[in-house]
């Protein structure tokens, strides 16, 4: 059987499950939506975090930024795991202790405000909308690639898919459809990278196989370091960024996976405080199989790039590479006129993406108008090193129909984890607990439906017009959250003395000054785009890695202001002392 | 709970705390990124070990330090009697 035949079997099989799932377990009260009735197994939790965590960028970008930034791709592998190190230790076991239903709901509670829980509120819409946008453009690169159907379309029918079990099962349908959706993805994920591993090293055990020798006997990354230092690259192993950039790019990923209100919710949902944190470290387990497997199939893929088109003749080039050719998303431009393909460093193109003309070039490639001076020839889409693989490595249709599968299961589980936060904080957030209080438990689940409905159609509209490369807007997310969720909470535990003013005094100024250096240095909205560059970035910080120092101006200006103003009242120090203690969590209260 | 053990309680935590923490900070922020260029002269297998840490070795350490930490709660609830 062809690809795409095995991919509608596989795509359609796994959609028949997620549906079937949902159908199953639906909500019948607001509690059921929210926190799936308070429930569920700390196994069952840690396998639908998993899910829910390892988005589109995870499963389709990861292993393809990796694989062109070599160790600076370390920042995603530590910050992406540490971050649960944070959240087992310092978060999860005090806010399930706490038992609401979400995060803003912590923050107006343990701040006595209102004003903090809008504050909390309109930081976690950011959060999950700029998050949620690239998992809609996951979706759509996987159907156009596999089901030859437009990217449009293929955002359509992953709105309505997520729509359907969100809708129906709330919390309770995610939760359940997610553990499904976390085998379906890592099967996918590791069969090829099992089948690769063995391939090039004889060793099953990716994570130990690009440790190994190859079939010539060189260990792989020895020989990926020579190969590409040889071509005028950074040795593999090495990286470009600055030690300053690296450290502060993943200590923003940690503490914004900690503060991310996805993530968060999902602890309310486990009995009992000492299964928030064991089902921390189920979730971290189930995340590091793939996390420890992305670098492995990374180098993988590097080599196996060089080796089959570096220096090969358009004529010979294999079959895969004109097919990607065709979807945009590899160009190819013969700046030297040898008719032969050469991967060298630099940009190929001017601009993020190629810009393809009518007609071909007497080899048959196609063109494009804006190709750069560089000497490098090659444009190659980070994004399709996972769904290529299997084909650069000649596996069988199967297992590239069951990457596609894995793909989808990866954004959607992601995408109605958040669409869950964005719904929940319109319906139980800002309506119940701040606009109609009296509206019975009934109506609330109607609204929080109806928010779920809206939020699926603004993620939908995000991925139509997508903004960017799928992980590089992921991460900005991260940032966000760093800066505004992860210290309010942290103090909000470790500190009695911590007031309402000083936490929103403290979420403004982080939540202000990452907004404004990412509108600065990343979208280019404020300031010429000469004084945009690295250069002027202040410190040597990234964009990416600025929601360290909000997290740290955070910090600062709540300690600063809380001092000079009122100690919290009694009241509230005393559901800090609360907290503190494991004992006596109730199930996820009622309201 | 009286006064006495719920700070006994809570300064005991707070030790496993930031043992762990200090763990936590020294596998990734330490050999993964100020240490790298030290510990990658360290052949480790087929790997430069700074290199192994900064991709691999320091998320298999986060995994065990949640495993040890939930081990030391679980025995620390018993103790105070928590664990109800």
């Amino acid at each position: 059987m062809d690809i795409k035949t095995w991919t509608f079997i596989l795509v359609g099989l796994s959609f028949a499950l997620y549906i079937g799932i949902a159908i199953w377990s639906r909500a019948k009260s607001t509690k059921d939506f929210y926190v799936a009735g308070g429930g569920v197994s700390p196994l069952a939790n840690g396998l639908a975090t998993a899910a829910d965590w390892m988005s589109a960028a995870s499963f389709l970008g990861m292993a393809g930024i990796i694989a062109f930034s070599g160790y600076d791709g370390s920042v995603y592998l530590m910050g992406w795991t540490g971050g649960y190190v944070l959240l087992a230790l310092l978060l999860a076991p005090y806010l399930r202790k706490f038992g609401k239903f979400t995060v803003p709901d912590f923050i107006g509670d343990r701040y006595y405000s209102n004003l903090a829980r809008t504050v909390a509120v309109i930081a976690a819409l950011f959060v999950s909308f700029t998050y949620v946008a690239g998992q809609m453009r996951g979706v759509g690169v996987v159907f156009s690639r596999f089901l030859d159907v437009e990217v449009n379309t293929g955002v359509y029918i992953g709105m309505a898919v997520v729509l359907f079990y969100a809708f129906l099962g709330g919390m309770k349908g995610i939760t359940y459809t997610q553990v499904a959706q976390y085998c379906v993805l890592i099967f996918a994920f590791m069969v090829p990278a099992i089948f690769i591993s063995l391939m090039m090293t004889g060793n099953p055990i990716p994570q130990l196989g690009f440790g190994s020798t190859g079939h010539d006997g060189v260990y792989l990354l020895d020989k990926l370091d020579g190969l590409m230092t040889e071509l005028g690259f950074t040795a593999y192993t090495d990286g470009t960024k600055s030690t300053t950039d690296v450290f502060f790019i993943t200590a923003a990923l940690m503490a914004g996976t900690a503060g991310l209100p996805h993530v968060i919710i999902r602890f309310f949902t486990v009995p009992k405080v000492k299964d928030a944190r064991k089902s921390a470290g189920f979730a971290l387990l189930f995340i590091a199989i793939l996390y420890t497997t992305a670098p492995a199939i990374a180098v993988f893929a590097r080599t196996n790039l060089m080796d089959t088109v570096q220096d090969v003749p358009y004529g010979e080039i294999p079959g895969w590479f004109t097919k990607w050719e065709d979807t945009d998303l590899i160009s190819w431009t013969d700046k030297n006129g040898d008719g032969k393909v050469q991967m060298l460093p630099g940009s190929a193109i001017v601009g993020k993406q190629p810009e393809f003309v009518e007609g071909r070039g007497e080899l048959g490639q196609r063109m494009i108008s804006n190709a750069s001076d560089s000497e490098n020839e090659l444009y190659v889409d980070l994004d399709i090193m996972v769904l290529a693989n299997p084909e650069i490595a000649n596996l069988p249709n199967w297992v590239v129909a069951l990457v596609a599968a894995g793909g989808l299961a990866a954004a959607l589980s992601t995408a109605a984890g958040l669409l869950l936060v964005i719904s929940t904080s319109i319906s139980h957030d800002l309506i119940k607990k701040q606009l109609a209080p009296a509206i019975s438990d009934k109506k609330e689940l109607w609204i929080a439906r109806f928010s779920a409905l809206l939020a699926v159609l603004v993620a939908g509209y995000f991925g139509i017009h997508p903004p960017g490369f799928v992980a590089s807007v992921v991460a900005l997310a991260f940032g966000l959250a760093a800066a505004s969720f992860f210290p309010a909470i942290l103090m909000g535990i470790f500190s009695k003395r911590m007031n309402r003013e000083g936490a929103i005094a403290g979420m403004v100024a982080g939540l202000g000054i990452t907004c404004y250096y990412i509108a600065r240095f990343k979208l280019g909205w404020i300031g010429s785009p000469e004084t945009s560059t690295a250069a002027h970035w202040w410190w040597g910080i990234s964009p990416e890695g600025f929601g360290t120092l909000g997290m740290l101006l955070n910090f600062l200006v709540a300690i600063v202001v809380s001092r000079i103003t009122p100690s919290p009242p009694k009241e509230v120090q005393d559901i800090v002392e609360d907290i503190r203690i494991p004992s006596g969590a109730g199930e996820a209260i009622d309201h | 709970m009286d006064n006495q053990s719920r700070k006994g309680y809570w300064r005991e935590n707070f030790k496993y705390l930031s043992i762990l923490l200090f763990i936590w900070f020294t596998v990734s922020f330490g050999f993964g990124i100020l240490l790298v260029d030290e510990l990658n002269r360290i052949q480790f297998w087929g790997f430069k070990l700074g290199f192994w840490f900064a991709q691999q070795g320091s998320i298999f350490v986060f995994i065990i330090l949640i495993f040890v930490y939930v081990h030391l709660m679980n025995r620390l609830d018993k103790k105070y009697k928590l664990d109800s």
